[in-house]
């Protein structure tokens, strides 16, 4: 067990390499109660998200439907990333970082003020995961009845409330699954009822190793508040043409070679955050998250560099291992992906 | 249950350091580190005829969590290197006292021995 931002959460039930490959081959569930939801309710309220997010609100127009999104301080970076559900013009539903909790709350109260909206943190809600190409087949056999057709109508990044049930087509592990949101009570019982159905606990060792696989990044990692969305991979997230939004004016401004990559290894070993990279012999940046890729059999990383153009190596105690830059992610629904940089 | 071998000598540090018959020295890691650190996914060794001084750094094991030195209990030369490890590190997780050795030492000073840890010692190091 390790403490997660004040929560006690296993880094791994069992071995960590099984539970990742149970999530790419058939179905895995993360407790993830740990995140925050926060809704978002009143006239005001797609006026105060399309003031708030780096992505475009308005695109947003299926009830239900989600969007992936950067939330930018005036200067242009990263305060936090988060999933926005639409689900009427005036009420949203977001799910934000755990460790971001209160500095977001904080942001969005202070930016709401004198507006037509207001917040409300589900603290009584706990998330569920279910990810894997079985999530869907298996918790349809489980949930029944209601739940069931609810789950049946979403599409891909869609999600709805049936009853006290908030079911999504999202997760955080490049494979298809489920998010589902629900009171305590009935979580625990969701949870046993998975394990007996065969559905495999899955710990936050793989649920880094399986979103660092889908190239998605990892807040306080891969960024935080001293980078820009466009040096943290995230350019396609980022809507500016005809909008003004919190970071707008800066992120026009802004000029930085600085990108974020996918690096392979190509020899043994393991590539680990903040492992210095070079070219040649200039240090071009460093790993910003790295481990062992079980679907590839070799390490993979995240990195965050200012130059692209050459032979890149790690630093790994005092030996340069030579590595091969790819443009993430490095795994989509259970198959390596390879895309040359 | 976390398993302790009784027919060898323990480093803190969590190696095991087991006489053979023909006087080399075998080196791995505790049932107990295996355990700890998680699945094992890059074995670095020495090389044959390194000479190593004891509680020197002698090589690393990567998990999937964390890379740790390996330190070797006594000094002399290394004689040989599990091969199979390159292959399948996670032999160290299944097998930690036997198949999932790391390298033998040919030592040069065999009264080393006697300084480590007996199992008894390092159980309870282990149950702290």
């Amino acid at each position: 067990m390790v403490n997660f931002a004040g929560w006690d959460m296993p880094i791994r039930y069992d071995s960590q390499i099984e539970e990742h490959h149970a999530v790419r081959k058939s179905v895995g569930v993360f407790d993830v109660s740990h995140m925050a939801i926060i809704e978002i309710f009143g006239n005001a309220s797609q006026l105060l998200l399309g003031k708030l997010l780096a992505n475009d609100i308005s695109r947003l127009r299926v009830p239900g439907k989600a969007l992936y999104s950067a939330m930018l301080d005036f200067s242009g970076h990263v305060i936090d990333d988060l999933i926005v559900y639409f689900l009427a013009n005036d009420r949203y539903l977001l799910v934000v970082n755990c460790v971001n909790r209160e500095k977001d709350i904080a942001w969005f109260q202070q930016r709401m003020r004198h507006m037509d909206c207001e917040l409300n943190e589900r603290e009584d809600l706990s998330i569920l995961a279910i990810q894997g190409p079985d999530a869907l087949s298996k918790t349809t056999e489980i949930l029944g009845g209601a739940y069931c057709s609810t789950l049946e109508s979403l599409t891909e990044f869609q999600g709805a409330w049936c009853e006290e049930y908030f079911i999504a087509r999202t997760g955080y592990t490049g494979e298809r699954g489920l998010e589902i949101m629900l009171p305590a009570t009935p979580a625990k019982e969701l949870w046993k009822k998975l394990l007996l159905h065969g559905v495999r606990p899955i710990g936050l060792g793989a649920r880094d190793t399986l979103r660092l696989e889908a190239g998605m990044n990892l807040y306080g990692n891969d960024m935080d508040e001293t980078v820009t969305p466009f040096e943290s991979n995230m350019a396609a997230t980022v809507v500016l043409e005809k909008r003004e939004f919190i970071g707008s004016e800066a992120l026009r401004l802004h000029q930085s070679p600085r990108i974020l990559v996918g690096l392979i290894m190509n020899d043994k070993g393991i590539l680990r955050p903040h492992y210095p990279v070079f070219m040649e012999n200039e240090l071009v940046g460093e790993i910003t998250s790295g481990a062992f890729s079980p679907t590839l059999g070799t390490s993979i990383a995240l990195a965050r560099v200012n130059k692209t153009d050459g032979n890149l190596t790690v630093e790994i105690r005092g030996r340069r291992m030579s590595v091969a830059l790819v443009r993430p992610p490095f795994v989509r629904n259970g198959k390596p992906v390879c895309n040359t940089w | 249950m976390v398993k302790f071998a009784d027919d060898r000598y323990y480093l803190e540090s969590h190696e095991w350091a087991k006489l053979e018959e023909d006087g080399t020295v075998v080196v791995g890691i505790s049932d107990h580190a295996q355990e700890a650190l998680g699945d094992v996914v890059f074995v670095e060794l020495p090389e044959v005829g390194d000479e190593l001084v004891a509680k020197s750094e002698a090589g690393v094991v990567e998990s999937v969590k964390a890379a740790s030195d390996i330190y070797t209990p006594i000094s002399g030369v290394v004689s040989a290197i599990n091969e199979q490890l390159e292959e399948s590190p996670e032999i160290v997780n299944d097998f930690p006292y036997d198949e999932g050795w790391f390298f033998k030492i040919r030592p040069s000073d065999s009264t080393e021995l006697s300084s480590l840890l007996s199992v008894e010692k390092y159980r309870e190091i282990c149950e702290e």
